[in-house]
This record gives C-alpha cells, sequence and structure tokens, in this order.
C-alpha cells in the first residue's frame, strides 16, 4: 500500500474526491432511513422477520457477497492499474467488476422469480416489504454502476485515461465500493440474522 | 506491485470474514446472533472503506466528510429508537 500513500496526490484531485464523498453522505442516509425503518420493525416483531427470513436462500445470498467483494477487488485493481499508466490492466478490471455486476444481478433476478413463484410479494408482509424495497434500490444502484463502467470502457478505448488524468476512474471506484458496503449490511440482516 | 498484494490480502480477509458470519449464523445464539452478525459487517465495511476507498491515505477533510454522515445516521436511528421504546 506504500505505493498508495506514495502518489497520493497523483490520483483524483480533492475536491473531486469531496464531491463524491458528499454525494455518497446523501446516499448513505437515503439508505439509512430504510435501515432504521428495519430496526424499528425488527425489534417490534422479532418472531415474524426470524419466521420470514428463512424463507430466503443463504447460500445465494453468501455467492452474491462474494460477487460483489470480487468486483470491488478489480475496481480497486482497476484504478492501482491506471495510476500507473497501464491502460490495458485498467480495461480488464472495469471490464470484470462489470461482468461480477452482471452475475449479482443475474443471481438477484433468479432470487426474486423465486420469491414470486411461491407466493412472496412486497405487500406479503414487513419483511419481505423492506427486502424488497432494499434489495431493489441497491440493485437499481448496482445497474447505475455498471452504466457508468460501460462508459469508463468506450472512454478507456479512446485512450482517455493515463497515469495523469483518472479521475473519473477513481470516483466510479469511490461509487461503487460504496454501493458494495451497502451490500455487506444488508446479506446478514435479511438472510443471516432476520 | 506492493499495492495490488495488498488489495488481494484485504480481498481474502474480506472473503474469509464472509465465511465466519455465515457459519456463525448456523447456531443458535439468540441475541448474539445479530451481535456478531453486525460486529462482522462493520469490521468488512471497515476494511473496504480504508483500503479499496483509500480512506487510509486520505487528507482529513475528505475524512471528515466521509466519517461524518455517520454519526447523522446514528442520531437518526437512535432518535427513532428512543421515541418507539420509550412511548
Amino acid at each position: 500500500m506504500s505505493a498508495d500513500a506514495g502518489n497520493k496526490h497523483a490520483g483524483a484531485p480533492v475536491s473531486a474526491r469531496l464531491g463524491i464523498w458528499a454525494f455518497l453522505a446523501t446516499e448513505l442516509l437515503l439508505f439509512g432511513g430504510l435501515f432504521t425503518a428495519y430496526t424499528v420493525f425488527r425489534i417490534s416483531y422479532p418472531d415474524l422477520f426470524h419466521l420470514q427470513h428463512l424463507k430466503l436462500n443463504r447460500i445465494l445470498g453468501a455467492s452474491n457477497t462474494v460477487i460483489l467483494l470480487t468486483s470491488s477487488l478489480s475496481m480497486a485493481l482497476a484504478i492501482a492499474a491506471i495510476r500507473q499508466g497501464q491502460r490495458k490492466l485498467m480495461e480488464i478490471g472495469v471490464a470484470t467488476t462489470l461482468f461480477c455486476g452482471a452475475c449479482f444481478l443475474g443471481i438477484k433476478y433468479l432470487e426474486w422469480s423465486e420469491d414470486f413463484a411461491r407466493g412472496l410479494f412486497p405487500r406479503s408482509n414487513l419483511f419481505f416489504g423492506l427486502y424488497f424495497v432494499m434489495t431493489g434500490l441497491h440493485g437499481l444502484h448496482v445497474i447505475l454502476g455498471m452504466a457508468v463502467m460501460v462508459w469508463l470502457l468506450i472512454k478507456g478505448r479512446q485512450g482517455v485515461f493515463s497515469g495523469d488524468y483518472n479521475t473519473p476512474v477513481e470516483i466510479t471506484g469511490l461509487y461503487w465500493h460504496f454501493v458494495d458496503i451497502i451490500w455487506i449490511y444488508l446479506f446478514p440482516l435479511f438472510y443471516l440474522v432476520g | 506491485m506492493a499495492a495490488y498484494r495488498n488489495y488481494l490480502l484485504v480481498w481474502l480477509a474480506l472473503l474469509v470474514l464472509t465465511g465466519a458470519t455465515v457459519a456463525i449464523s448456523y447456531f443458535e445464539l439468540g441475541l448474539w446472533n445479530a451481535g456478531a452478525a453486525l460486529f462482522i459487517a462493520s469490521v468488512k465495511g471497515t476494511l473496504v472503506a480504508l483500503y479499496f476507498m483509500h480512506l487510509r491515505y486520505e487528507v482529513k477533510l475528505v475524512l471528515g466528510f466521509a466519517v461524518f454522515p455517520l454519526f447523522i445516521l446514528a442520531l437518526l436511528i437512535v432518535g427513532t429508537l428512543m421515541d418507539n421504546l420509550f412511548r
């Protein structure tokens, strides 16, 4: 990590980092409202939450956690690569992240289809209401992140990014890692401890 | 190269923690289940923020912008719970 410490200012300028962190603050509070709702209902109806959370597939949820963690790794590697001017390596990293995002959404699609087939809908009960809204909002964030990454790949092809200019890659990475952290909390709250 | 290796180590730690939290969930520990799951999730989130999001090497101003919202979130949750539990 000493390489990072050495060229702390070789990446995005402070203004850009400050901007994305301010945006992530609003995002945290957007999800924060839902996490608050979860906490209140979880404490009010512990039996309902325990009974309902057993209906979720723990293995699929864990697989999705591993997939998102891996996508965060490939994104971090992509940023480290472009900071050293390695364009090809950056493109491989971003493409891997994109692929992981698609796998995540694919598994989510399977899970939701199974839920619907078994008659579990957002209106079924409080637990599934929160489950669909929170994983749905998170899924929208994944889709948005993937759209930005397609744009990164197109710009990367055009040779826009280099060791001197890679702000969009780093900023997109910060957003992507944030979405990963949200999932890190959603996974145990819904699949493990309900 | 050192940066690449460290990212891989963080990723491995995250995978081990994921395995641990899934394993713990198969035991009936009552309230400790939720406590352990939240603790492990927080360790994982901190690892991602410190290393993948470079917060460990961030300047103080940006670090403040990253940490301050957590207090607002805590205020939101604790405040709502106060009302909910002691009404």
